[in-house]
């Protein structure tokens, strides 16, 4: 039988989970579960945050091995901002992404984490940009990501629009997100939300009790 | 040198999987089934154009999935088995009775077998209904997705289906989560094949690429 296996085959705490960023008209939203496991059968945490803020206006979440993935955006923190200071000028989000994609590429060997960075600044306004494993970089309108991205890829297809509203697009990540914890049992618990805007950053959690119902609940 | 040449292409030596997307879905009056076409023998395409909905009786079809060989021989059986009770019940027979005989050989030779059957069809007692048969297990659903393109539109099908939805809802509701699994499963694609079965009689329908439903990014 063709059975889809995701790819938790990390040891130790993996936060095999569902992140994803979804840009807007005017900022991008970046959004994640909050739960973190061991080996699929043990919640290590329930409200983990996976949303790292790595500069003022640029975040980014990770998916696959939670130590990596600490380890990474730590060096990538200290990188940005030395870039930055000696920039004189906030980052692009494409340097951000840059910076991770260098780490995960170099060390491909030995890592297993991928990144989803999503940002604004004042050169190209909202951006999406995900490293995937290896350490590809690449632009995209919305992606998503972690183990229970799978279960959504017809979802975010059907329902994706370009140039949505805030409200659309909360409701639109908020419900991607939803389905998703419905259908992997590694991802679960709250739903975290990042809205950036040139404005600034604010952070919307919704509790389990209020994420939306669908058809069978 | 020229060992090489006389080697088999890796196609001929792996097995022969429908790795694919099926659904069906029961509305009041019957049940709508359907496929994708592909037919793969690890990175091959041995058959594009394959049905992947069987009769199992005038009004009631099977969706296949997994080991093409297993599945098609447990739709063959499962189809005679049903000729031989209608007659000697004297109509036609109940979607819980095909689902029943198919779950029977999926649970006998669990280990065996690696093939996935979907069951939908309309009967005078019960309407239109869907049955699950994964590893032996029968479960009644209002609807059911399988195949390996399935995990890509689980949250698809979560957010979309509603109670109650008519004829021509189920058949783009299907239509659509066909479209979206082809899209993202390499092992789904080709054409979709739905299949319509009602009081009346099965209607069969062939939806070919280019007429498929588009999404954003094409």
């Amino acid at each position: 039988m063709d059975r889809h296996s995701t790819n938790s085959k990390v040891n130790g705490v993996s936060t095999g989970t569902t992140i994803l960023a979804v840009k807007f008209n005017g900022g991008v939203i970046i959004g994640s579960d909050s739960r973190a496991s061991i080996g699929g059968s043990f919640v290590s945490s329930k409200v983990i945050n996976k949303l790292i803020q790595v500069h003022d206006r640029i975040f980014c979440c990770i998916a696959g091995s939670l130590a990596d993935a600490q380890a990474i955006t730590k060096m990538a923190k200290f990188q940005l901002s030395l870039h930055s200071i000696q920039m004189e000028s906030p980052p692009l989000v494409k340097a951000a992404a840059s910076i991770l994609k260098e780490l995960c590429y170099n060390n491909k060997e030995e890592l297993q984490a991928g990144f989803i960075t999503a940002g604004w600044d004042r050169k190209k306004g909202p951006q999406v940009y995900t490293v995937s494993l290896g350490g590809m970089l690449l632009s995209q309108p919305f992606t998503i990501g972690g183990s229970g991205s799978t279960y959504i890829y017809g979802y975010v297809d059907a329902k994706y629009k370009p140039d949505m509203s805030r409200e659309e697009c909360l409701q639109f990540a908020t419900n991607a997100l939803s389905l998703a914890i419905g259908r992997d049992n590694v991802s679960g618990g709250v739903v975290h939300l990042v809205v950036i805007t040139e404005d600034g950053v604010e952070h919307v959690v919704v509790p389990g009790d209020k994420l939306p119902r669908f058809h069978d609940e | 040198m020229f060992d090489d040449l006389s080697s088999q292409p890796a196609w001929l030596s792996e097995e022969v999987k429908t790795g694919t997307t099926i659904i069906a879905i029961g509305f009041e009056g019957g049940v709508v089934l359907g496929s994708d076409s592909r037919v793969s023998a690890g990175a091959s395409v041995v058959n594009r154009v394959m049905n992947k909905l069987s009769p199992l009786h005038d009004k009631i079809y099977c969706a296949l999935s997994g080991s093409a060989a297993d599945a098609q021989t447990i739709a063959e059986i499962v189809n005679y088995q049903l000729d031989v009770h209608s007659v000697e019940v004297g109509e036609d027979p109940l979607v819980r009775s095909a689902a029943t005989l198919v779950k029977n050989i999926s649970y006998k030779y669990k280990e065996e077998l690696s093939a996935h059957l979907i069951v939908g069809g309309w009967d005078r007692r019960g309407g239109g209904q869907v049955y699950v048969t994964l590893n032996g297990l029968l479960s009644k659903q209002p609807f059911a997705i399988g195949g390996s393109g399935s995990s890509y539109i689980y949250g698809f099908v979560d957010a979309e289906y509603r109670k109650g939805m008519s004829r021509r809802e189920c058949q783009e509701f299907v239509v659509n989560a066909l479209t979206l699994a082809m899209n993202r499963d390499g092992s789904s694609g080709g054409v979709a094949y739905i299949v319509t079965v009602d009081e009346n009689g099965a209607e069969e329908k062939c939806i070919l690429g280019n007429e498929l439903p588009t999404f954003f990014d094409q």
